[in-house]
């Protein structure tokens, strides 16, 4: 190893390591206010199932709305990271490796974010456990005929696996936390490091399960939006009814996921400083990424629209209208103007596709793809078989409040998450590192990809 | 052979009363939920009779439709629900136990008829109201669907009786409150099973359809159209 890799290992460890041991004043105001901020979630959650479910804007016809279309959303982003990181490791993109755990962690915690809102949405959320199937003496199993029992296994196997994914590659570098502090930090992050020493053994062991992980994660990244999507489309409802919904839901929640994965990098790179391990280049191969998952999207949105509008078939029809041309038509604008004109314009062009042009364009995304969603509930609940029942639908307080409050909760998980663990892979780092310093080819390192980021 | 229940409307003898309505209400102590609520769309009605104007002012015609469970065979409503608190009954009905659901709502979203109702509020009968009550059939807490049951309680209370006395149920013991309540004779109910039984000639009238026949749900309910219809 030369003396200039050693140089920047140092530095390295200290850059990545000084969140953990260094807090400013800054960081506890923004727990205290976003902990207000969830806090309050939580208590207007508690005043809802106080009052009555009838305190959201619920109502017969449109029995879902702003929980489920937050709980597809969430859902969604939570493809940032497993599959996303998965899909790098695998094909060994080399500038993978300051990425990977900041998209993990989304994946994390958007799925616990996620998992809650089929609860509050319950008419009796203290019996959320009738869910799941556990031993009772009335021998009641859950219906395994429901999607809504599907989803309950797909996403708690997905959290498993993103869990046990995201936490493998940080064993090194927790034992790494522990060599390098003292005091109580070096006794937490001993018992957390689960005695890693560093022998060859254990770094092949550590490879091994991660590589199966990384195999294993990716089909059951895929079905897990399938099967949200199978709450919808298993249902007889117009325009939910619909075979295109699997592998729409997957190209749209990968969407939303690399959007949020933008947005998460840029507000690190911003606040911890890490400018020298998240690259232009990062965002820009992220946003080319990004453009590609909107043009898919587009595509599967105008094959989805347009089998509808050309079959004329006479519910879907009036489902089709109200979206395209009636009251739905302003958020339905805003939607394709978000997730398809804005970001195409911006990511296509080299000139735009900045650190700040992905920040916007991933904005748009988060902003376009939860109003795609809102826009699968809403209007074909509202226009059912039966004109006599057409029902409109408008949130109430609770409900926005509630939503809102979670993304908060996002941002306090990333927040307290970054403070304990490395939020950069270090010794992914490190082992990239090596890469470049001993075994690449001088015309290979030369190439402008590694230059940007060894 | 057990029974299978069912209903047959005839629209040419519908009015539009609502009298199925009040009925349905006053017996199965359905909340009624005050004027904002209902504005809402929280309204609760088992059984409503839906009205649809056809053509252009001056030459307008109105129809009824007398709307209520349809207690399909193939009910979307039932494989959905997570816990079984929806589920078909041996003699064919689709039957909400309060006590099971949880209150996903997955039924009503999966109900083409949209004949399902979630309890919104814990009810609530203003005094004397209260005294209205109807023993027989359990109020229901905030956060469960609830929906037509056939008036069930009838159906049990009659098939106990019939068991007492070693007899066989008989065509037209069993009258649902709405059937009981129609002054038009709109509504029949009885065993679809029992090819003597009024509800089966009916049902097998030529002027009969079934509400969103194409969607598959083979509904138990035969509307019979109205002749100037057909």
């Amino acid at each position: 190893m030369s003396k200039d890799s050693a140089r920047r290992i140092s530095a390295m460890n200290e850059d990545l390591l000084r969140p953990l041991v260094e807090t400013s004043w800054r960081f506890w105001l923004l727990v205290a206010v976003l902990g207000s901020i969830v806090a309050t979630g939580l208590g207007t959650w508690a005043y809802q199932m106080y009052r009555g479910f009838g305190m959201t804007g619920i109502n017969m016809p449109i029995y879902w709305a702003f929980y489920i279309t937050t709980f597809v959303f969430w859902i969604g982003i939570s493809h940032a990271g497993t599959l996303i990181s998965a899909i790098l490791r695998l094909v060994n993109a080399g500038w993978r490796r300051p990425v990977t755990r900041c998209a993990e962690v989304i994946t994390a915690f958007a799925l616990m974010i996620g998992a809650m809102f089929p609860i509050i949405h319950l008419g009796r959320p203290w019996l959320f456990f009738w869910l799941m199937p556990y031993p009772n003496q009335r021998m009641i199993w859950p219906n395994f005929r429901s999607p809504l029992v599907w989803d309950f296994f797909a996403i708690s196997t997905y959290l498993t696996g993103s869990l046990l994914f995201l936490l493998l590659p940080m064993i090194p570098d927790l034992a790494l936390v522990r060599d390098k502090t003292t005091g109580w930090r070096h006794r937490v992050y001993g018992v957390l490091a689960l005695g890693w020493q560093g022998t060859p053994k254990q770094w092949h062991r550590l490879e091994s399960a991660m590589q199966i992980m990384a195999i294993a994660i990716i089909p059951v990244a895929v079905s897990v939006h399938t099967i949200v999507s199978f709450d919808f489309s298993m249902a007889p409802v117009p325009m939910w009814h619909s075979a295109i919904f699997g592998p729409y839901f997957v190209a749209g929640a990968i969407f939303s996921g690399i959007a949020a994965l933008i947005i998460a990098m840029a507000a690190l790179r911003k606040f911890l400083h890490l400018e020298e391990y998240l690259h232009p280049v990062h965002f820009q191969n992220l946003g080319k990424l990004m453009l590609m998952m909107s043009l898919l999207w587009t595509y599967f949105i105008f094959n989805e629209r347009l089998t509808v509008w050309y079959g004329n078939a006479s519910a879907e029809r009036e489902v089709f209208l109200v979206t395209q041309r009636g009251s739905f038509a302003p958020l339905f604008w805003t939607m394709v103007a978000c997730n398809f004109a804005i970001p195409f314009v911006i990511l296509s062009i080299k000139k735009l596709r900045t650190i700040t042009g992905c920040v916007i364009a991933s904005f748009t995304v988060v902003i376009g793809m939860w109003l795609e969603r809102f826009l699968i509930v809403v209007p074909s609940l509202g226009h059912k078989y039966l004109p006599y029942t057409w029902g409109h639908y408008r949130p109430r307080p609770v409900e926005i409040i509630i939503v809102a409050s979670t993304f908060a909760a996002m941002v306090l998980l990333y927040v307290l998450f970054s403070k304990l663990v490395p939020i950069i892979s270090i010794w992914e780092l490190k082992v990239g590192e090596h890469f470049v310093a001993d075994a690449t080819p001088q015309e290979a390192a030369e190439h402008p990809l590694l230059k940007a980021h060894p | 052979m057990p029974h299978r229940w069912g209903m047959a409307v005839d629209l040419d003898r519908c009015t539009g009363c609502e009298a199925c309505v009040t009925a349905c209400h006053a017996e199965n102590n359905i909340p009624t939920v005050g004027p904002e609520q209902a504005a809402r769309g929280r309204a609760m009605h088992w059984i409503r009779v839906e009205r649809y104007w056809e053509g252009d002012f001056p030459d307008v015609r109105l129809k009824f439709r007398p709307v209520m469970c349809q207690q399909c065979d193939a009910a979307p409503c039932e494989p959905v629900c997570p816990t079984y608190a929806s589920h078909h009954t041996a003699d064919g009905l689709n039957a909400q136990v309060y006590n099971r659901c949880i209150g996903t709502r997955y039924c009503a979203n999966a109900c083409p008829y949209n004949v399902r109702f979630f309890d919104f509020f814990n009810p609530q009968w203003p005094k004397p109201l209260h005294l209205q009550l109807n023993p027989d059939v359990s109020v229901r807490e905030v956060g469960v669907m609830e929906k037509c049951t056939f008036c069930v309680q009838r159906i049990s209370a009659v098939r106990t009786q019939a068991k007492a006395e070693t007899r066989e149920i008989k065509d037209g013991d069993i009258k649902p409150a709405c059937a009981q309540a129609c002054p038009a004779k709109a509504l029949v109910f009885g065993d679809l099973n029992d090819p003597e039984s009024e509800v089966s000639r009916l049902s097998r009238s030529p002027r009969g359809s079934k509400l969103l026949d194409d969607l598959g749900t083979l509904p138990k309910v035969t509307y019979l159209a109205r002749p100037s219809d057909s």
